[in-house]
């Protein structure tokens, strides 16, 4: 069953063409891999799915609904969610907090029940809290829920952008270089952490990495860019020995 | 690590210790406030002094939910007080029946309050678009159009000014309506459009993509703080019973900008310190005359080399937050933590 499907989408930053004609069909529970060189337009491909960049041309539908166009806010709203190349949390706030932010969409009270902590509020925040709370607990990070968020070191910073992310419940989690500035034995934790978060959380999961074993490792599809065009889509073994994913990593005289 | 948790812990209780302070607070200060100038227990300036300490606090608290908690620069709030004090004082002067007016006054506030809260919602429109030094301007260009408008209005004055208000500006009224603010505002920051507000100065783009509204998010924190800044100005117009169009220019909201900056953004508790050290210094310096212009000013430079976010800087008195708010102990989430959960990844070089 296809979840998101992208068709012809391209975006031109000026006259720099970042994403070429980009199509891509997405099932259901795939874990797929983005891959390509530095400024192959991988991350301008997640803003424009997440709604930072409107797409000069295409169209994007996720369940069958248009997301082109659509307000980030909106975009989160129906399922969509994504962390970032370097690490983005909200610094000043705990950690707990950090996950609250991150339920704005999934509450139900009006500024007014707000302004008097009246009505659906309580009952509203309370889910919240247990849901956090929850949340936090099954990443092992519930001692840390008043800690600032830039108190914590950096792996696990990353884990909690990954545990804000999911706090908005979504289906389809982008993940942009999750393993960067990682060690090869923190990329194999971070691999088991992956799967197992797919699995308990029922996502799936686009990933650009630059790190081969990982994307290897752990996906079933690749996607190649290069200059933002596709050159290449296919499994693991199909990406390794693609003529024009060589020339892309290697340039042309290695492959000859 | 262990101990940082003890420590941790040692605060919870703390914590929940403080928990009679609010009421008693609440209480004897609605008492006092009523029994001061009844029984004339305090010389009458200082109770005039009091007034515009409230004042300036509802001033200071309601600028540091856009300056301090959001992150924004505004110099609008001498603005937005002037529309409160002029709506206010035109419907106790000329609208009200004379013999109403003191059960009137308070509409009269609350409707200041939303006539600012309605520019508040004209000004926030080109913030969506604008941040930091380009709201400074916009909003500095606001403060100007509206003094020049109403220099120009005749039916309140212009730029002679308006009089003929009654003192109804009393220390119950000024203490309901300072208790009023700190909850209300309080209230707003412990709800998801304050998380919101609070996301939106630590990174704006992070914060839509985590699915919050940030354009209604800004909409209501600038219309709520506006509507403030009028009740404010409605209660200042109302105790000094004069008001021109000149006391409500840049000088003013760099008076405010001062109280936020020295008592420490982000914070509820800054915020009335902030005002309430600013109301006392400026009384106190009197002597000094000009030179109080000198020190102040001097004053704020060195607060800001050696403690840039002010004195109480993005903490916050426990007894302020929500009970439903505070952190449970970190012994409450033992049990869950052990159930199920992730693999270590990250977790590691804690324990290296």
């Amino acid at each position: 069953m296809t979840l998101l499907r992208a068709s012809g989408i391209t975006h031109f930053f000026g006259g720099l063409c970042a994403v070429t004609d980009f199509n891509l069909s997405l099932d259901r529970d795939e874990l797929l891999g983005i891959i390509g060189p530095n400024g192959a337009g991988k991350t301008t491909l997640f803003n424009i799915i997440t709604g930072v960049c409107r797409a000069t041309r295409g169209s994007i539908l996720f369940r069958d609904a248009e997301i082109v166009g659509k307000s980030p806010d909106r975009i989160v709203r129906m399922g969509i969610v994504r962390t970032f190349q370097n690490i983005r949390l909200f610094n000043e706030l705990t950690v707990l907090d950090n996950i609250r932010v991150a339920h704005y969409g999934r509450v139900r009270y009006t500024p007014a029940e707000a302004l008097l902590h009246a009505g659906r509020y309580r009952e509203e925040e309370r889910r919240i809290r247990r849901h956090s709370d929850e949340l936090l607990a099954l990443f092992r990070m519930g001692h840390l829920s008043g800690e600032r968020a830039k108190n914590l070191p950096y792996g696990l910073q990353k884990r909690l952008e990954i545990a804000r992310a999911l706090a908005t419940e979504p289906e389809l989690l982008l993940l942009d270089e999750p393993a960067a500035g990682m060690n090869p034995r923190e990329v194999d934790e971070l691999m088991d952490f992956i799967r197992w978060t797919q699995r308990e959380f029922g996502l799936t999961i686009i990933l650009i990495e630059h790190q081969m074993r990982l994307v290897m490792g752990i996906c079933r599809r690749i996607i190649a860019l290069d200059f933002g065009a596709t050159i290449a889509d296919g499994t693991p073994q199909e990406i390794q020995t693609d003529p024009a994913v060589l020339e892309a990593y290697l340039g042309e005289k290695a492959v000859r | 690590m262990g101990r940082a948790f003890l420590k941790k812990d040692l605060t919870g209780k703390e914590r929940s210790q403080g928990r009679w302070v609010l009421p008693v607070f609440l209480v004897s200060g609605s008492v006092l406030s009523f029994a001061i100038p009844h029984f004339d227990l305090l010389d009458q300036y200082i109770q005039l002094i009091l007034v515009y300490l409230g004042i300036n606090i509802i001033l200071a608290l309601s600028l540091n939910l856009v300056n301090g908690y959001m992150g924004e620069f505004s110099v609008g709030h001498a603005g937005f007080m002037s529309a409160g004090a002029y709506i206010a004082s035109f419907l106790t002067v000329k609208v009200f029946p004379a013999g109403a007016l003191a059960w009137a006054f308070p509409a009269a506030v609350v409707a200041g309050g939303l006539g600012a809260g309605l520019l508040g919602l004209v000004v926030a429109i080109p913030s969506f678009r604008t941040r930091g030094d380009y709201l400074a301007i916009v909003t500095l260009a606001f403060v100007m159009i509206v003094k020049s408008a109403l220099e120009n209005i005749d039916s309140v004055g212009g730029a002679r000014g308006f009089l003929g208000m009654d003192k109804l500006t009393t220390l119950p009224w000024t203490f309901f309506w300072t208790v009023a603010t700190v909850w209300i505002i309080r209230n707003l920051i412990y709800s998801r459009y304050g998380r919101g507000v609070l996301s939106i100065r630590e990174d704006e783009i992070a914060s839509g993509l985590m699915g919050v509204n940030t354009r209604h998010v800004k909409l209501i924190a600038f219309v709520v703080s506006s509507f403030f800044a009028g009740v404010a100005g409605a209660l200042f117009a109302h105790v000094l019973q004069f008001i021109n169009p000149r006391m409500f220019d840049i000088i003013k909201s760099t008076d405010v900008l001062v109280m936020v900056y020295l008592g420490g953004i982000g914070s509820i508790a800054g915020s009335i310190l902030g005002a309430t050290a600013y109301t006392f210094l400026l009384e106190a310096l009197r002597p000094l005359e000009i030179w109080r212009m000198v020190l102040m000013p001097l004053m704020l430079v060195l607060l800001m080399l050696f403690r840039p976010r002010g004195i109480m800087g993005l903490r916050e008195l426990p007894w302020l937050e929500p009970a439903a708010d505070r952190l449970s102990s970190p012994n409450g989430l033992n049990g869950l933590r052990n159930s199920r959960g992730a693999n270590g990844f990250g977790g590691k070089r804690k324990d290296e």
